[in-house]
């Protein structure tokens, strides 16, 4: 491992594609066992920054140490201890579910037999054995994640990396993703993933960085972020067409922030209900609502909407 | 090796789902131009003496194998390697484990050249039916084709993994390989092309391929004129192979 026993370490690691600059001198460690995540919106720069770390695209300049080695020079040797599961889907569509699973195991020089096996175990993890010898074309689009999450730890990988896991999946999908990664990390797989939704960072991260225009805006647990970034409490306006223009201190400075979205106004603050009579008379919206602070919230600070800070 | 070998496994675990057509086709068309040109249009050619030296059917039978052999390989080598690297992407899925460019190139090839050994060997076959075949040097007929096969794949798969549109393809099929299998001493001996086109006939790669294959089955080859067929082949196989890692690198690692 590196110097400070990370799994990952990267210091200064840039891409630039041309003029591009995709990836701009951002530093980041992964430690053993922990689930770590690259929050930002599209073109932020966390797939560039997967493909570093999965040895698929070299390194513009800067450090980058995957389970201490040099993804420049043994590409291949850390490739074999990665598991990947791409943005896009890459499974064979004609063939069955367990074929795709023995095939791409043979990619990593396994034996047909020790696949047998271990096909068995883990299309019983992804609940897919009823369709193991279905073809793939027909699955639905949570089975195929699913199948590609199987696929991605056919070589018993130390570190899984997870590229938007669960974008374009129903609501239900999603759960089912994310209780199965939520028994990896249990079972003390390192896990790497990228996603634009807040919801996900909170409910898999232990650690995240949230990436804005390639460089990294934060860094911390989801915890420290919404404390850090955040108030404890949002209070939602919603508004039957158009939200209302409104002044700065409409509050009387009560308010931390507020945020002016299309349909709403975000009021963040430490005590909803406090400010829920004042929003009432003030504004009239058709509906209001107290909830608690998401990394949502702290996304939109980061990439700037706010009105009042 | 080993690693092209692994990704060679992927191509053959996907041909056993669709190999019956392929097998239909696969004895199915030389049969039927076999019986056309070499029987049908052959009637006609051979009116009187023999004008070639030999029957019809003996002379195009392995023009047609060598005709075949390129056509397969090409075919192969355009939408399929497109289709890897942009629609189906399994070029990607073999590139995020150990195997390298080179293994996924190879693999692909060697896949390619499957095809093209059983295609060429079930045509040996039916040849051998059609009594085309005059000499027990046709047996190297056979790996012949498959040279002439890997001749065209390998130049053609960095072709599809360079090129921008798929429409591309039906250009190279227009203007390359469709007049390759029209004028490269196929169905007519090359001699009988006027100037300047003949001497053009005599660089392109299919009519080393035609001529090599020819003078097996018939047992007319002198091995100085097939060390020059098989060295020009060899070398375009070489160079297409190194072209094709150079184009699958740019198209892959980004």
């Amino acid at each position: 491992m590196s110097d400070n026993g990370a799994l990952i370490h990267a210091r200064g690691l840039t891409k630039r594609f041309g003029a591009l600059t995709a990836v701009d001198a951002i530093d980041f460690d992964v430690r053993k066992g922990e689930a770590f995540g690259f929050l930002g919106p599209n073109g932020a720069g966390k797939s560039s920054t997967m493909r570093m770390i999965g040895c698929v695209s070299p390194i513009t300049a800067g450090t980058l140490r995957v389970l201490g080695l040099d993804p420049g020079r043994d590409g291949p040797a850390i490739r074999g201890r990665l598991g990947v599961v791409p943005q896009l889907d890459t499974l064979d569509l004609e063939l069955t579910v367990r074929e795709n699973l023995v095939i791409y195991g043979r990619y990593f020089g396994l034996s047909r037999k020790e696949l047998r096996a271990r096909t068995d175990e883990l299309l019983e993890f992804v609940q897919l054995s009823e369709r193991a010898d279905d073809p793939v074309a027909p699955l639905s689009g949570g089975m195929k994640r699913r199948l590609t999450i199987a696929r991605s730890l056919v070589n018993d990988p130390d570190v899984l990396l997870l590229d938007e896991p669960t974008t374009g999946l129903d609501p239900q999908a999603r759960h089912v993703v994310w209780d199965r990664l939520f028994r990896l990390k249990q079972q003390g797989v390192t896990l790497v993933l990228t996603t634009h939704y807040m919801d996900e960072a909170e409910q898999l991260c232990d650690r995240l960085v949230i990436m804005h225009q390639g460089t990294i805006a934060e860094e911390g647990s989801p915890i420290e972020l919404i404390q850090r970034l955040s108030t404890r409490e949002v209070v939602e306006l919603r508004f039957a067409g158009e939200a209302p223009t409104i002044e700065a201190d409409v509050f009387d400075g009560r308010a931390a922030r507020v945020e002016v979205l299309p349909d709403r106004i975000l009021l963040y603050t430490d005590d909803g209900d406090a400010l829920v009579p004042l929003a009432h008379e003030r504004l009239q919206p058709m509906s209001v609502l107290v909830r608690r602070s998401t990394l949502e919230d702290v996304f939109l600070r980061l990439t700037g909407r706010t009105l009042i800070e | 090796m080993t690693g092209s070998l692994r990704a060679y496994e992927h191509w053959v675990a996907s041909y056993r789902r669709v190999w019956r057509g392929s097998v239909v086709s696969s004895v199915l068309n030389p049969v039927l131009y076999l019986t056309a040109l070499g029987v049908g249009l052959g009637k006609l050619v051979n009116h009187g003496a023999h004008p070639l030296g030999v029957s019809y059917i003996s002379f195009v039978a392995p023009g047609m194998l060598a005709a075949v052999a390129m056509q397969i390989a090409s075919f192969e080598a355009t939408y399929p390697v497109m289709a890897s690297i942009r629609w189906t992407r399994v070029y990607h899925a073999m590139l995020a484990t150990p195997l390298r460019i080179r293994d996924v190139l190879l693999g692909h090839q060697l896949y390619f050249a499957s095809r093209v050994a059983a295609s060429s060997g079930i045509y040996l076959v039916i040849l051998t039916a059609f009594g085309a075949l005059h000499s027990a040097y046709a047996i190297l007929a056979w790996p012949v084709a498959i040279l002439i096969g890997i001749a065209f794949s390998a130049p053609i798969a960095g072709f599809a993994a360079w090129a921008k549109k798929d429409s591309w393809f039906a250009a190279l099929f227009r203007f390359g390989i469709v007049p390759l299998f029209l004028f490269s001493g196929t169905f007519f001996p090359v001699s009988r092309l006027p100037e300047g086109l003949r001497q053009l006939a005599y660089v392109t790669p299919l009519w080393h391929g035609v001529d090599l294959i020819r003078h097996l089955t018939l047992g007319t080859v002198t091995w100085g004129m097939a060390l020059v067929h098989v060295a020009y082949l060899v070398t375009l196989a070489a160079v297409g192979l190194v072209l094709a890692e150079r184009s699958y690198t740019k198209r892959l690692v980004l």
